[in-house]
């Protein structure tokens, strides 16, 4: 193995406390819509912002690559792009690789160079059985499995490359973020012509005053993306409770610790997403003391093994995810998270006013408790004639017809 | 005889304007100190016996009393202390290995005193506990690889249903429990305060290797009985008894030694507690003559936990050494549900100073690296941490559970709390204060009671602050200061200190 010997150029060796909007909606029926809702959305929400940071996870955007894991990633110079592409020459057949394609505004300064690529896991993929000291990290007991591969792939690429950041790395999904106001990135990704039926997004405020564009959110590994307000005093504990089953956090923000832990409880050991705010925002041993007997077993049990998974400090958060959104406050709402529904859609955001803005008469709006979960579910699964593995989104066929029937939700 | 060399350690002042020659003083001193010479009416006190621990002083109702330590006897010298003089003069006297109590008392780092924790300011906000739950409950035991559930029924009515087994537990109201000090080394008064007050806050305290008397049985649900190399007073339904059950391989104060009662302490009541016949030496084995290395010791947790039908936690008690990290993996791996580490501060009843002083390692370290090791190794969840070996404070707590602990063991900081000086005389077994010493004359100076009263309260105040120190950080549960480094700085430490320890120097941002 030829590489990662660079040091580290720009990448803070620091983590960066966020304070932050966020904003999310999901079309519960799986129909898609342009990102100028969560655009719309979130720029109302600029003072929350200090144009430090801005970025958006849209979901479903790709339909025509649904099936293949698309890296966005982040580069500082050519070399970093030289020696992460020979990493994923050597492990994944591409499908196509191209820059993302931008606008060139004034308001945003100096981007890197982002570039996007489809891709498909080898079969021979060194992971599988390299046994080279510095590959290690794969246990043998994680499996073999293709995301565990993944993930492997992104958190070492992040740790080990310097100036190379794979920001995203689901399936036909994306995460488009950088520095800036958030509306400004959206307006330079272009993200008004894509069409997602999932979109999260977040206007920074960093308490540290370093933008970078890797730690702008939302901060994401594999399908999970997450948008965070807030700052998470269990930061270290979170990061060796998810270290002790592999996960590198090298991002230096603790909203990536988020997204390892969704990752962990939902995917890797397939806890319901019904039972997460259990783990992640739990109740009170005083409140647990009044459940019925078997709830109790089973809080004290969650609490006992998974007390290191639990968020502590100020926090709202909104996960992406292929089926899901969801939104979840810390035990004692330290922050603010409002939510409304309108026929199939949800919104959740920071405040009420971006939602009267991109819907004026929501069915129902509500604030939830704190550890009071709200989630988004995609309910119908498109079946795709035609397509064998397919599960989400539509056809790159009707992209053209999605375009025109999204667009605005007001009323 | 020629006068001895060893000079005394400390003088008593006696202030004559207010001595009322109440003889209080030579009532109170079990070294015979004080003497009331009939004749004059005058109280003369010899400095030579004095240990130090302050009893009379104490106990002056007019305040005439100060017990002062002599500095300047010898020619000032750094490398030839008094201590050391002292020590040569005593062993060249006796040709005998020089014997302490209590830990270390030596100027080694003390790390607690390098670490600087965490709080809140603008950008999170601190809780207040008085008006929020702050949660310091604690769980000790080994915690299942996985969780596994059963979901029924459709999203909005869902029927959950725990499917894993698990493992017994201790359940801790505070991460604060009262570390093992056996009957014989303390005397029962002093046990029961430990026991009756672990019992009110809901905590644990440990028999130690003396076997349980029956007078403390009504605590059982807040016992760990412990299974020395000595093995006094275990058999199967002191196992069951019990809470849950520590094997002791070792004690910070003296790794690697074992212990001796000397058979004159060895009365009715200790005889019957630890199954042994009265007036025999009660001799522990430095090893236990059943390990003799880590399947052995797996073998006794193995034997240990069929003995209790798996219901009760196993743990292992050792001593910090060089090498506790990979010890304390082998440990886990023997099976063992908890891993109690002992410092180089740790306490004890009666040590070799030589081994007290020079072997061991700082269980600040001890914790941080057993921890990582754990954690690298992913068996950190197999077994919890208990960290004992001088916790003197509620930071030193909080220090120790953020370094990875999950709970502390207290044992000097409990003895200081029922009155004890730290003279360190405790192997004389003339304790002044009635809790390291069988004579009944001085053991009824301890009221269990009215000790386990102060141990209450010691523990409660310890939880307030750590729950104010919690709030200060921003965070409301004790398991996510678990091991959370973040909240840690260090201060004048070297690079390679702050490695093992694995944290930050003060100043250094994250």
């Amino acid at each position: 193995m030829s590489l990662f010997y660079r040091n580290k150029k720009e990448f803070p060796k620091f983590k960066i406390p966020s304070g932050c909007a966020v904003f999310g909606v999901i079309d519960e029926s799986g129909k898609r819509f342009s990102g100028e809702i969560a655009m719309e959305g979130i720029s109302v929400m600029h003072d929350r912002s200090n144009g430090l940071g801005g970025g958006f996870a849209a979901y479903g955007i790709y339909p025509q690559f649904d099936n293949n894991t698309v890296f966005h990633i982040i580069y500082d110079d050519i070399e970093a792009k030289r020696q992460t592409e020979d990493e994923i020459a050597e492990n994944f057949d591409i499908l196509l690789k191209e820059e993302i394609p931008t606008r060139k505004i004034s308001k945003i300064k100096g981007p890197p160079l982002i570039f996007r690529y489809f891709l498909e896991l080898k079969d021979d993929s060194l992971f599988y059985e390299d046994d080279d000291v510095s590959y290690n990290r794969i246990d043998k007991d994680r499996g073999t499995k293709e995301e565990d591969i993944i993930a492997d792939f992104v958190m070492r690429v992040n740790g080990n490359i310097g100036g190379a950041y794979i920001i995203s790395s689901g399936k036909n999904m994306g995460i488009f973020k950088g520095v800036g106001y958030p509306e400004d990135i959206g307006m330079f990704f272009k993200l008004d012509e894509y069409s997602g039926y999932l979109w999260t997004s977040h206007g920074r405020f960093p308490t540290n005053s370093v933008g970078w564009w890797g730690g702008a959110h939302p901060l994401g590994i594999l399908d999970w993306s997450v948008v965070h307000n807030g700052e998470i005093s269990s930061y270290g504990t979170n990061r060796r409770f998810v270290s002790g089953y592999g996960y590198e956090c090298t991002l230096s923000t603790d909203t990536e610790v988020i997204a390892c832990l969704f990752d962990l409880i939902v995917r890797k050991q397939k806890i319901d997403i019904g039972m997460i705010h259990w783990i992640l925002s739990p109740p009170f041993w005083e409140e647990i003391e009044n459940m019925t007997d078997e709830n109790k077993k089973i809080l004290k049990a969650l609490r006992m093994f998974y007390g290191g998974a639990l968020l502590n400090g100020p926090f709202s958060i909104i996960a992406g995810n292929t089926n899901y959104m969801y939104a979840l406050n810390d035990r004692i709402k330290l922050r603010p998270l409002v939510a409304a529904r309108k026929d199939s859609y949800l919104f959740i955001s920071s405040e009420e006013a971006p939602i009267r803005k991109v819907c004026s008469s929501p069915d129902v709006i509500w604030r939830p408790d704190g550890g009071e979960p709200v989630i988004g579910k995609i309910r119908k699964i498109k079946k795709k004639s035609g397509s064998k593995k397919n599960n989400r989104g539509g056809y790159y066929g009707n992209e053209i017809k999605k375009l025109e029937n999204s667009g605005s939700l007001v009323n | 005889m020629a006068l001895s060399l060893v000079q005394p350690e400390f003088e008593i002042e006696r202030d004559l304007s207010k001595c009322i020659s109440c003889q209080v003083c030579v009532r109170q001193c079990s070294s015979g100190v004080h003497e009331y010479d009939k004749e004059s009416g005058v109280i003369y006190s010899d400095g030579a016996k004095c240990v130090g621990c302050h009893r009379c002083e104490s106990m002056c109702p007019t305040g005439a009393l100060k017990i002062k330590e002599i500095k300047s006897q010898f020619m000032a010298n750094h490398n030839w202390t008094g201590e050391h003089l002292r020590n040569i003069y005593r062993q060249a006297d006796s040709g005998r290995v020089i014997l302490t109590g209590m830990g270390c008392d030596k100027p080694y780092t003390i790390y607690w005193d390098r670490i600087l924790f965490n709080a809140s300011q603008v950008t999170n906000p601190s809780i207040d506990p008085l008006r929020e739950p702050m949660e310091i409950k604690t769980f000790i035991g080994r915690k299942p690889d996985n969780l596994e559930f059963e979901v029924k029924g459709s999203s909005k009515n869902k029927a959950v249903r725990l499917k894993t087994k698990l493992y017994p537990q201790m359940e801790l109201s505070t991460p604060i429990m009262f570390s093992a000090m056996s009957y014989g080394s303390i005397s029962l008064n002093a046990c029961s305060a430990l026991a009756a007050a672990a019992s009110e806050s809901g905590t644990y305290y440990n028999t130690g290797e003396g076997g349980w008397h029956k007078d403390l049985y009504k605590y059982a649900r807040n016992t760990i009985v412990q299974v020395a190399s000595g093995r006094y007073g275990v058999d199967v339904d002191y196992l069951n008894r019990g809470a849950a059950v520590e094997i002791k391989i070792g004690q910070g104060a003296k790794p690697g030694i074992g212990g001796h009662l000397p058979g004159g302490k060895v009365s009715g009541d200790i005889s019957d507690t630890r199954m042994i016949p009265e007036g025999t030496d009660a001799i522990s084995p430095a090893p236990h003559h059943d390990i003799y290395s880590i399947e052995d010791l797996s073998q006794l947790v193995h034997a240990l936990k069929v003995a209790t039908n798996w219901s009760r936690p196993v743990g292992v008690k050792v001593a910090a050494v060089h090498n506790i990290a990979p010890i304390a993996s082998g440990i886990v791996r023997a099976g063992a549900d908890f891993i109690a580490i002992d410092g180089l501060r740790g306490g004890t009843g009666a040590a070799p100073q030589v081994i007290r002083d020079n072997v061991g390692i700082p269980v600040e370290l001890a914790i941080a690296s057993v921890d990582r090791r754990l954690r690298e190794e992913k068996i950190r969840h197999k077994a919890s941490i208990i960290a004992g070996g001088s916790i003197r404070s509620s930071g030193d707590v909080v220090k120790a559970i953020a370094l990875g602990a999950d709970a502390v063991y207290i044992g000097t900081a409990a003895l200081v709390a029922l009155g004890c000086h730290l003279c360190q005389k405790c192997y004389t077994g003339k304790c002044n204060w009635g809790i390291a010493t069988q004579d009944p004359s001085l053991t009824r100076r301890l009221n269990p009671e009215t000790g386990s009263r102060r141990l209450t309260n010691l523990l409660n105040s310890w939880s307030l602050e750590i729950k104010e120190m919690l709030g200060g950080a921003g965070i409301n549960a004790i398991e996510s200061l678990r091991g959370n480094r973040e909240h840690l700085r260090g201060v004048g430490l070297t690079d390679r200190e702050l490695k093992i320890l694995g944290i930050k120097h003060a100043g250094e941002a994250w």
